[in-house]
């Protein structure tokens, strides 16, 4: 299976306010007994939108469809739960910007095809702040040159170039590339004193 | 050049340390490049790479991949699609935790949901010939419980499974992280992973801790002090004196709550009480190996004259018991404090901290001791091995919970539950009115029956105060040592378990009861 290249982003955005939003927020626990994904996006912040009674950015009509989420620092630390980008993706999300972000839900991201941009807290915030006044805008994310802009506006973003080239490039599902290194696992794994009796082996230095 | 660069990035960190206490802008630093050499990280992430890929990222081998029922028979499927074999059948483990009720384990199980993911895992492991330490192994429990004490988990491994909690395996020396279930596909199909490198920040721990203090503090006092987003972008090497003291399971208790300062992977150094753990170890290395092994684990060490991009001390003669009062594990508290003020937090805290005090129904600068308790759990990857049964046990023992509340202990494993029947600790428990269950995450995060009901507020030694995180969407976590949580159920309120621990016998650490 070969991955299609992320190189644009485009839609209307939405944007969450609030530093440090874990993944049993994203997904609460109950929704991941099941052996498949399917589903999830019905329960993306459940327990967020039930307490906020209808008010969160997420059952807001005119956010529906929106394709671009705005977040702040540390968005999804917590637990490993792909569940959480896959319940983001399922609802309709197909890229992530934000101040910062938690590393495995970064990679989890990646896997999936979906990009997550960061930017500085002033630049994040104005865009939070211009998704607000004018949710029904249409916004333009670029891969390669990391800028999000729309309106008459043009932010500087940034994402690591390891990200950057294999969204670009059509190669975020790691497997087939992992598996084309056949040879090498073979003697990384020969090299291995804890998979070779510690046999024969030199000290690391 | 790379040492002027360091100069350079070591005066920026340190201008940065003097924030500590508030806010750390640790984008600024994780820009920049990793540029650590000689660490314990360094060579073992050397002895595992594969490949360079497109775009700069490595392939990493992975020397032990442990799986559970939650976020692996999506990978399965994955791996069905397209036609994949499990590369290293040998080299994955699996176990069943998170939805495994503790009360009853007869199949099949009493939830479908919870019995059809035990088949699905059951089902994948027979397909794909991997070993499963199900409920008829005697070895069934958490699996950063079993992994450590079958021996599997050793010093110099990389150790990947799909759980964030996996930064445990690293008390022995190993690089050990959590990833996702594509990450798991990716895993089973090719034993590797595409990975950037990450930095390396020495938290060095001086001092010895006071009574009544454990490694549960020592980690929510860093995670206190650096923040819950200090460690994004690095692994967390724990060293100095006090570390070098801790038994290993203390170790893992630190290093476990690494991802909770945002370090993907946390690691000690492997010493002779890590190899004296090991030895004789179902799945250690035996006879001339055994000797061969440890001389290579020792070598593994960080260097005396290694270079790491950040560094950090502290002292754990400062350390108290400490307290959660919020919704992350960062907002915390010493156990003798009061709830801070928004004035006492940096700016950019002070939304969260609003937001906590309304969750959580605190009031700033309130005492936290006295604060009613509902529930009081003690298990979990984090706390759920014998020396914290024994801890909880020391504060039980000859008292009785506190009328209305609800207590119960979860052993993290099946040989865990053994060992402590064996000493009779299922008995201390019992009979101070605590509820004595059989292996699993329980509440931690109420995959199973285990769960905080409305707005109930638990007395936890699990690892994550987020808000619904016990399986009610309003429900209320504190998190604590297990002998401030065994304080807590005997009080009927949050208690300083230094009270209670006023005999001399009472306050030795990892002693028999």
């Amino acid at each position: 299976m070969t991955p299609a290249p992320v190189t644009t982003v485009e839609g209307r955005a939405i944007a969450l306010h609030g530093h440090d939003i874990d993944t049993d927020r994203i997904i609460p626990a109950r929704f991941l007994k099941s052996i498949s994904f399917s589903g999830l996006g019905d329960h993306a912040f459940a327990d967020d939108r039930a307490a906020a009674g209808g008010r969160h950015p997420f059952d807001c009509p005119e956010h529906k469809g929106a394709r671009i989420l705005v977040v702040n620092r540390n968005f999804g630390c917590g637990s490993s739960r792909e569940h959480a980008p896959q319940a983001l993706r399922r609802w309709g999300i197909a890229a992530v910007v934000g101040e910062s972000f938690a590393e495995i839900f970064a990679s989890n991201c990646l896997a999936l095809g979906m990009p997550c941009l960061r930017g500085d807290t002033g630049v994040i915030e104005h865009i939070q702040q211009v998704v607000q006044e004018q949710p029904h805008a249409h916004f333009c994310l670029t891969l390669a040159a990391s800028t999000l802009h729309g309106l008459d506006h043009h932010w500087p973003l940034t994402i690591e170039s390891g990200p950057q080239t294999m969204l670009v490039n059509g190669c975020w599902d790691a497997t087939g590339l992992l598996l084309s290194h056949g040879q090498e696992l073979s003697r990384t794994a020969s090299q291995l004193p804890y998979l070779n009796d510690f046999s024969g082996f030199a000290l690391p230095g | 050049m790379v040492t002027e660069a360091l100069a350079q990035q070591r005066r920026l960190t340190d201008g940065l340390r003097v924030w500590c206490y508030l806010e750390l802008p640790f984008s600024l630093v994780a820009e920049s490049s990793p540029l650590s050499t000689g660490t314990l990280y360094d060579k073992v992430w050397a002895l595992h790479r594969v490949a360079e890929l497109p775009g700069g990222q490595t392939q990493l081998f992975i020397g032990l991949h442990l799986i559970h029922e939650v976020t692996s028979p999506q990978a399965f499927a994955m791996l069905g699609e397209r036609g994949l074999k499990v590369r290293h059948p040998e080299r994955t483990v699996a176990t069943v935790d998170h939805i495994v009720p503790t009360t009853h384990q007869g199949r099949p199980l009493a939830d479908p949901l919870a019995e059809a993911m035990l088949g699905a895992l059951e089902k994948n492991c027979a397909d794909h010939g991997l070993r499963l330490y199900g409920f008829d192994s005697g070895h069934q429990g958490i699996v950063h419980v079993i992994a450590p004490e079958l021996g599997l988990s050793q010093p110099g491994m990389t150790i990947a499974c799909g759980d964030s909690h996996t930064s445990t395996h690293g008390a022995f020396g190993a690089v050990a992280f959590g990833i996702g279930t594509s990450q798991v596909r990716d895993v089973l199909a090719s034993q590797s992973l595409a990975l950037d490198k990450l930095k390396v920040r020495r938290i060095s721990i001086h001092g010895s801790l006071a009574p009544g203090v454990f490694a549960k503090d020592v980690a929510l006092h860093v995670i206190r002090r650096l923040g819950v987003k200090s460690g994004m972008g690095y692994a967390y090497e724990f060293a100095g004196s006090c570390v070098a003291a801790m038994a290993m399971e203390e170790r893992m208790t630190l290093c476990n709550m690494a991802i909770e300062a945002g370090a993907r992977c946390g690691y000690v150094n492997p010493d002779q009480v890590c190899f004296d753990y090991l030895h004789n170890r179902p799945e250690a290395p035996r006879g001339a190996a055994w000797h061969r092994a440890v001389t290579w684990w020792r070598g593994l060490a960080s260097d005396a004259d290694a270079v790491y991009d950040d560094e950090v001390t502290m002292d754990a003669g400062e350390m108290a018991p400490i307290v959660t009062w919020g919704i992350t594990p960062g907002q915390a508290m010493a156990v003798d404090a009061v709830v801070p003020t928004p004035d006492q937090l940096p700016p950019g805290e002070r939304p969260l901290a609003q937001e906590a005090y309304r969750y959580m129904d605190l009031r700033p600068g309130q005492p936290i001791v006295g604060t009613p308790v509902d529930v009081c759990f003690i298990g979990s990857c984090t706390n759920g091995r014998l020396s914290d049964l024994r801890d909880a046990a020391r504060v039980a023992r000859g008292r009785h919970v506190a009328h209305g509340m609800k207590a119960f202990v979860v052993p993290g494993s099946q040989q865990v539950a053994r060992a402590a029947e064996a000493e009779g600790l299922d008995a201390v428990f019992a009979q101070a009115g605590f509820e004595w269950r059989r292996p699993g995450c329980s509440m931690c995060l109420a995959m199973n029956p285990d769960r905080l009901e409305g707005r109930q507020l638990s007395a936890s030694s699990s690892n994550r105060n987020f808000k619904g995180r016990q399986g009610s969407a309003s429900g209320r976590t504190l998190l604590m040592s297990p002998a401030m949580v065994a304080a807590a159920a005997v009080s009927g309120v949050v208690t300083d378990v230094r009270t209670l621990l006023s005999h001399a016998k009472d306050t030795g650490r990892g002693s028999v009861p």
